[in-house]
């Protein structure tokens, strides 16, 4: 008898533990591209966090306020459109209920989307997203890249010193958030600097499109020095090849979208010895930024992108944020308000695309660089541009 | 200035080759079945990719040159895309022809169709995009300020070719001749011993085959393939078809390449981002004028 009720109380035990067990497990929301336009970025971000939440639950889990906590990572597919990139968000903080939000990357889903977490009270963090958009007068969006109005002077700089140019013509993608924000940002420092008209072409195209011919033919009449293209890597393989086709021989100014590891797959040999602005440098990095390119490069077969490097930063920072609560209260939305407090009060985040600190608008204060694509198509250190 | 009107000219004739490649398709299943297949964006987008597996195993498995895997790989994509085209017909639009569905429902069908065939893709080889091998080394040629490449001229050349192979066989060819007779009469060509069936079978697989080579061409024109790219240029040329007047084979050409140059040319003239808006305004223009369409016949029965 004695037994039996030995048996009895351990089944009880057991079954009050079963749901506490459950609550030890901190939920992260990925609102991530997996198809559409841009495929590769969603792989890079998932991969990125993949690799992370292996190490975590590898070593036992999250310490939070004395407590160990697994991690569980739930990726939605945002198709690479504003419109789902809205209904994803909503789905994470809603159904999945998790307590903070990465993604989406492009600015063109991060926008909408950020409307999206600022509303329902959930913190979300950005990780490719530049335009300044994304997080203004949204307290509870965050971003880990630098903004577009710093990443434009950085490509006018760099190009008038590089490339001797006296004009720019640019071509971007009407449709895209991210991309026509560049290129009017570029536009205005390029002629405030140069002089009005030395942007003498500016030409727009879908998303959807194929053939820039019509486009190319008239900014390659207007002779530019250079040609700054604001595009997401897709698009810039095409591009590249068909100013070739025509005839262009001069250089290409590109932006972090196109940081890509698949834009050399679809781009080959004519994006060979054009520059980029991007976030970090995957040639000849040191550190841990060096120890994260090794282990993701063994683990997944190529160099990982600037999005998975983002990625990466942008998890840290929010796991960091949830360490700093001080103990998880299993209640949603005392949780999510104390991850917003906690993200606000980092002074200073030390991440492997550099080192960060978050400004009132929960925008990392921290440094761009320059890239060239080498003859064997890596991404090469060129130089580094610090805010003021 | 002259330079650059007859180099928008070359980009507007390459740009509208696709247009009337894939419009003549089109043109022709509405010719005999007076069905809109829509599927047909989707067959284009299957062709490049079936000329992107076909290219790629020859240049890496059998290890011939460029020309030589070039001129395999395009009778292989023809045959290859056009049984796509015929399946679709045997499996989804038969049965329907068969119960006497109304076209409505045939239509909505080839819609599923072009869906079916977006999704499969994407399901079975994932989003990454392909980026198509080169198949034959470009040159650039520049002629007084005006450049084109040998590839250009060769898809412009090939489209004007496949216009006239087609036109040849519809209006000289006894099969030509059930086709027109079949668009005549659907239920009186079988009772003169015409065999409706294989004369649909055969309106398929001439315009997939041909949606198979603009797939090809536009691959290699354009080398960065992905699921959805059929979606867009698809639903165009059914626009292009419609504005030259569908049916017609000389519509569909015209109209392929009248698309192409107002595309092209809006954006010369104009800022870039009015490019859709003033071009089918355009269309739109010359549809009210003559709702036929260029060629078109008035008919009372249409979708």
């Amino acid at each position: 008898m004695k037994k039996l009720s030995t048996v009895f109380i351990f089944c009880v035990l057991l079954l009050a533990a079963g749901p506490g067990m459950s609550a030890d497990t901190i939920k992260i929301g990925f609102n991530i591209p997996m198809t559409g336009d841009i495929p590769k970025v969603g792989e890079s971000s998932k991969f990125s966090a993949e690799m992370l939440k292996a190490d975590i639950n590898g070593a036992g889990g999250l310490e939070v306020g004395g407590k160990k906590y697994m991690l569980e990572f739930v990726y939605e597919d945002n198709e690479a459109k504003a419109e789902s990139a809205v209904t994803t968000a909503l789905k994470l903080i809603e159904k999945d209920q998790v307590l903070a939000m990465i993604g989406p990357n492009s600015s063109k889903q991060a926008v909408p989307a950020g409307e999206v977490a600022n509303d329902n009270e959930t913190v979300m963090v950005t990780p490719w997203s530049t335009n300044p958009d994304t997080t203004l007068d949204r307290p509870w969006v965050f971003r880990a890249a630098f903004l577009d109005p710093f990443q434009g002077p950085v490509a006018v700089n760099f190009a008038v010193k590089t490339f001797n140019a006296k004009t720019a013509a640019v071509l971007y993608d009407l449709s895209n958030d991210y991309s026509k924000g560049l290129a009017e940002i570029f536009k205005d420092v390029f002629e405030k600097k140069m002089g009005k008209g030395t942007v003498v072409a500016f030409e727009s195209h879908g998303t959807k499109d194929q053939d820039f011919s019509a486009q190319l033919t008239k900014i390659i009449g207007a002779k530019p020095d250079f040609i700054f293209l604001p595009d997401n890597y897709n698009q810039v393989a095409l591009i590249v090849k068909q100013a070739h086709q025509q005839g262009y021989k001069g250089q290409f100014m590109g932006s972090d979208a196109w940081g890509s590891s698949e834009l050399m797959t679809l781009c080959g040999d004519d994006c060979k010895g054009l520059y980029f602005s991007t976030h970090y440098a995957a040639a000849g990095a040191t550190g841990a930024t060096k120890e994260f390119i090794d282990r993701y490069t063994k683990k997944y077969g190529y160099v990982p992108d600037d999005v998975a490097a983002l990625t990466w930063d942008a998890t840290r920072i929010v796991l960091k944020a949830i360490q700093d609560t001080g103990g998880l209260t299993g209640k949603l939305k005392k949780d999510r308000k104390a991850i917003l407090n906690a993200m606000a009060a980092i002074p200073s985040f030390d991440g492997i695309t550099g080192s960060m600190k978050f400004d009132e608008q929960g925008d990392p204060v921290k440094c761009a660089v320059v890239v060239k694509i080498s003859d064997t198509g890596e991404f090469e250190f060129t130089e580094s541009v610090c805010p003021e | 200035m002259i330079e650059t009107i007859i180099q928008n000219l070359i980009n507007a004739l390459q740009w509208g080759s696709f247009y009337a490649l894939i419009a003549l398709g089109y043109t022709m299943v509405y010719g005999v079945l007076t069905l809109i297949n829509f599927a047909h964006g989707d067959v284009f987008m299957v062709g490049a990719y079936i000329a992107f597996f076909v290219a790629t195993f020859i240049l890496t498995v059998l290890g011939l040159p460029g020309w030589i895997a070039l001129a395999l790989t395009i009778p292989v994509t023809m045959i290859l895309t056009s049984m796509v085209g015929v399946s679709l017909e045997r499996i989804a639009y038969r049965p329907l022809r068969r119960k006497g569905a109304h076209r409505l429902y045939v239509v909505i069908t080839a819609l599923m169709c072009g869906l079916i065939l977006e999704h499969a893709n994407l399901a079975i080889l994932g989003a990454s995009r392909k980026a198509f091998p080169s198949l034959i080394v470009e040159h650039v040629y520049t002629v007084g300020g005006v450049s084109f490449t040998n590839l250009k001229i060769a898809v412009i050349v090939t489209a004007i070719l496949s216009f006239f192979i087609l036109q040849w066989i519809v209006t000289q060819t006894k099969v030509g001749m059930a086709m027109r007779a079949i668009s005549y009469d659907k239920f009186a060509v079988p009772l003169m011993g015409i065999p409706i069936d294989s004369i649909i079978v055969i309106t398929f697989a001439l315009g997939s085959s041909f949606a198979g080579l603009a797939g090809l061409l536009f691959a290699m024109s354009y080398p960065v393939l992905e699921p959805y790219m059929g979606a867009l240029i698809g639903w165009k040329a059914f626009i292009a078809a419609v504005v030259g007047g569908i049916g017609d084979i000389r519509g569909a050409f015209l109209g392929g390449f009248l698309l192409g140059a107002v595309e092209i040319l809006v954006v010369a003239v104009f800022p870039s981002t009015y490019r859709d808006l003033i071009a089918f305004t355009v269309l739109l223009i010359i549809l009210s004028l003559k709702p036929t369409g260029l060629f078109g016949i008035a008919k009372t029965t249409k979708i």
